[in-house]
């Protein structure tokens, strides 16, 4: 039989930490007790959204909002409401009298279409307090799973869930633990943990801002993790260049070490494991997983081939469980509320086999030419468009959309004819991008796609290590051929070699820095070749970008000589007389655009 | 700080819900000023010591003032949100040294929403 009414007891963190969960089970106790259980449901949702009066709920299909329950109003609530169908106005939200006209944060799409799970406390704790983060249910993961939890049955856990690590390659973690763990098992030798919090992709700053706002979440799953694989010792190798995070995380360790909750005996368990905080110097290759290990010993940070694996061979020759920032701050909450609840969100069916979908959520840093630039939470699979449009607010000045890069400089651009495309793991390798650690960059059609390979592998090129050739010389000579297209002389056969070269590079090339590094140049020859033709066939840059390839005009009809451009040309190449049509001179013409800036009647074309 | 067992991490929970959620405390506001890279970038530094200048020129002492993180909006920083006890949270964007004092005074101390500077009331939704 179909219930009558549904009541909606929020268990968002919040609620739950002001006793939403006891407050169902009143309620249910007293449902049973007047006999509605058959007509009346009580159902546990996600957070509501108004946290500051929980716990909250719901009476559905009256959609009357009670808050600040408590158990004592359980009884009056269900003999007034549910049993005689009167709602009781003392428990609910009395908004205040002059209501302004402001919209709630669920009808604003930025907000309503996000779904916060590792960002859970962004802006409601205090990164720097201990105290409300374990007032917001943190540490609680940890004494469950220190309690009672068994190591395999974490690990079982994190299998169950689905968890693919953040950092870019989508590795299952659970399969990784306990890989770790056997290894250590195995050759009785004590396994490390490191969390990579080395986040270098241009425009991307999801750790970054994980680690601000909430250092300890990162570090309960680090310990978590610990207990599973059975490591004393871990490591957060973070960037120098994010001195806010650093301070911050460093801050967290020493209250998690005063409180007992790292160092030895932890929560009175028996169990200990700490963690150090070491600095990167700033070389990009160094969040891949064998640099980073070299460089966290103190050597140059240069990868090494993988045949031998760095959770059986890594620090030390340690066996050494590497995760991402995001992946650890994953953890507490699948502890807490079950692998079930985690691969409920996402794609796919991950119980079986974690390789089988993308579950749970991912934050993205969206940025580039989109309205709302942030940092953002979805749940895996949400569509490119409603990321880019509905949360982004789409693109300013009414311009339009011409691709999104994701995945960082080893990332792929992909074209609006992949908008509604769902965004997980596999659906982005497919289309030729990946998911990376999360960066997002939104172009409009003011973007040239050549320039912006050339600008990727630029970057590339600066920052590969040189060890192996394929990469060292692969992306020289990319970059070379890119260059000479921008600057108008590139050649039939020029895109032959950059498609044979990224062939080669990606089957060659010793780690993922080479082997994703032609993933730039190969997306946009798959997607925008049109515009490398016309670049090489016809000289000319569709997005006008590239200075080589473009000139300006002055429109003989708009001009109104008004002298706006004569008096910004640093250059002299435009003439006239005030109130009369003004010459622009080609020759002394630098391409500037400051002409164009200061032209209040788009009369001057860049063509 | 002592080291903690397990009951402790519950009693602290407890004891901590005051200063987070105002329902269990004497205060009669919270602001928490978003102090991520962004915010600290775009202003929130001169946001909080403005606050902090009002509030300790009024001799105000029932509003808690917290630092938090980044709240997701990059473009619309420096901003902050603001719960008066029973009401809804209110989240400020694109905010000043001037404007967070009007703020204070309009929607603090006399229950105004300030529309003008208001992004949306609420909280986001978490899973």
């Amino acid at each position: 039989m179909a219930h009558r009414s549904h009541v909606l007891v929020c268990a968002g963190t919040g609620c739950v930490s002001c006793g939403s969960f006891q407050l169902g089970m009143a309620l249910e106790r007293e449902i049973q007790k007047h006999r509605l259980d058959a007509e009346v449901q009580v159902v546990r949702t996600g957070c509501q959204g108004f946290c500051a009066e929980g716990p909250v709920l719901i009476v559905q299909p009256d959609e009357v909002f009670y808050c600040g329950l408590k158990e004592k109003d359980v009884p009056l609530l269900v003999q007034e409401h549910l049993l005689k169908g009167r709602p009781v106005s003392k428990l609910m939200y009395m908004p205040p009298a002059a209501a302004a006209p402001v919209p709630t944060l669920s009808r604003i799409p930025f907000f309503a279409k996000q779904k916060l799970v590792v960002l859970r406390n962004r802006g409601l704790i205090d990164p720097e307090r201990i105290e409300d983060y374990i007032a917001r249910d943190g540490y609680s993961a940890l004494a469950r799973a220190l309690t009672e939890m068994t190591a395999d049955q974490i690990i079982q856990e994190i299998k169950l869930s689905g968890l693919r690590g953040r950092g870019g390659g989508g590795f299952p973690a659970g399969i990784k633990w306990a890989t770790c763990r056997q290894a250590a098992l195995h050759r009785s030798v004590e396994p490390i943990l490191v969390c990579n919090a080395d986040e270098g992709d241009p425009g991307a700053f999801m750790d970054r801002s994980i680690i601000e706002s909430d250092p300890h979440a990162v570090i309960e799953g680090m310990i978590i993790g610990a207990r599973a694989i059975g490591a004393s010792q871990g490591f957060v190798y973070i960037r120098h260049e994010y001195p806010i995070a650093r301070e911050r995380l460093g801050k967290a360790l020493v209250q998690a070490r005063e409180c007992g909750l790292l160092g030895q005996d932890i929560l009175g368990t028996n169990f200990s494991f700490d963690i150090e905080i070491v600095q990167g110097a700033g070389a990009f290759v160094c969040g891949e997983s064998t640099a980073l290990m070299a460089s966290l010993e103190g050597r140059v940070g240069e990868p090494r081939a993988k045949y031998i694996h760095t959770v059986e061979y890594g620090y030390k020759n340690q066996p050494t469980n590497l995760n991402n920032v995001e992946t650890w701050a994953n953890v507490p909450l699948i502890i807490n509320r079950g692998a079930e609840w985690f691969a409920s969100m996402g794609t796919g069916e991950v119980a079986e086999n974690p390789w089988n979908g993308s579950s749970g959520t991912k934050v993205f840093s969206l940025v580039g030419k989109v309205n709302n630039t942030g940092l953002i939470e979805v749940p895996m699979g949400m569509s490119l468009r409603e990321i880019i449009f509905d949360i982004g607010g789409g693109i300013p000045h009414g311009r339009r959309f011409k691709a999104v890069q994701t995945g960082g400089p080893s990332g792929g651009c992909l074209p609006e004819s992949l908008l509604d495309m769902p965004v997980d793991f596999d659906s982005l390798t497919a289309a030729g991008s990946m998911m990376g650690s999360g960066g997002m960059i939104v172009m409009d059609d003011h973007t040239c796609m050549v320039d912006v390979a050339r600008y990727f592998i630029a970057f590339l090129t600066e920052e590969s290590c040189g060890k192996c050739t394929p990469c060292r010389e692969g992306l020289r000579c990319s970059l070379d051929v890119l260059q000479r297209i921008c600057d108008g002389t590139g050649e039939d056969g020029d895109l032959d070699l950059l498609e044979e070269m990224g062939g080669v590079m990606q089957d060659a090339c010793l780690c993922a820095l080479g082997t994703s590094a032609p993933n730039p140049v190969l997306s946009t020859l798959r997607y925008f070749r049109g515009e490398y033709e016309a670049h090489i066939r016809e000289r000319r840059c569709p997005g006008g970008v590239c200075q080589a390839l473009i000139h300006y005009e002055i429109v003989a009809e708009a001009c109104d000589g008004c002298h706006a451009c004569v008096n910004v040309c640093a250059t002299g190449a435009i003439t006239g007389q005030v109130k009369y049509l003004h010459l622009l001179n080609q020759d002394l013409c630098i391409k500037c655009g400051a002409c164009i800036e200061a032209c209040k009647r788009d009369a001057i074309l860049r063509v | 700080m002592a080291r903690l067992t397990i009951d402790d991490l519950k009693r602290m929970r407890d004891a901590a819900a005051p200063t987070l959620t105002l329902r269990t405390g004497t205060a009669r506001a919270r602001i928490t000023v978003h102090m991520g890279t962004c915010g600290i970038a775009a202003g929130a530094r001169d946001v909080m010591a403005a606050l902090l200048r009002e509030i300790e020129s009024q001799g105000i002492s029932d509003v808690i003032v917290a630092a938090s993180g980044c709240a997701g909006l990059c473009s619309q920083e420096p901003m902050a949100t603001v719960e008066v006890r029973s009401m809804a949270p209110v989240k400020y964007a694109n905010l000043t040294p001037e404007r967070m004092s009007a703020v204070l005074q309009q929607h603090v101390l006399r229950g105004e929403i300030v529309a003008e500077f208001a992004l949306g009331a609420g909280c986001e939704t978490t899973g």
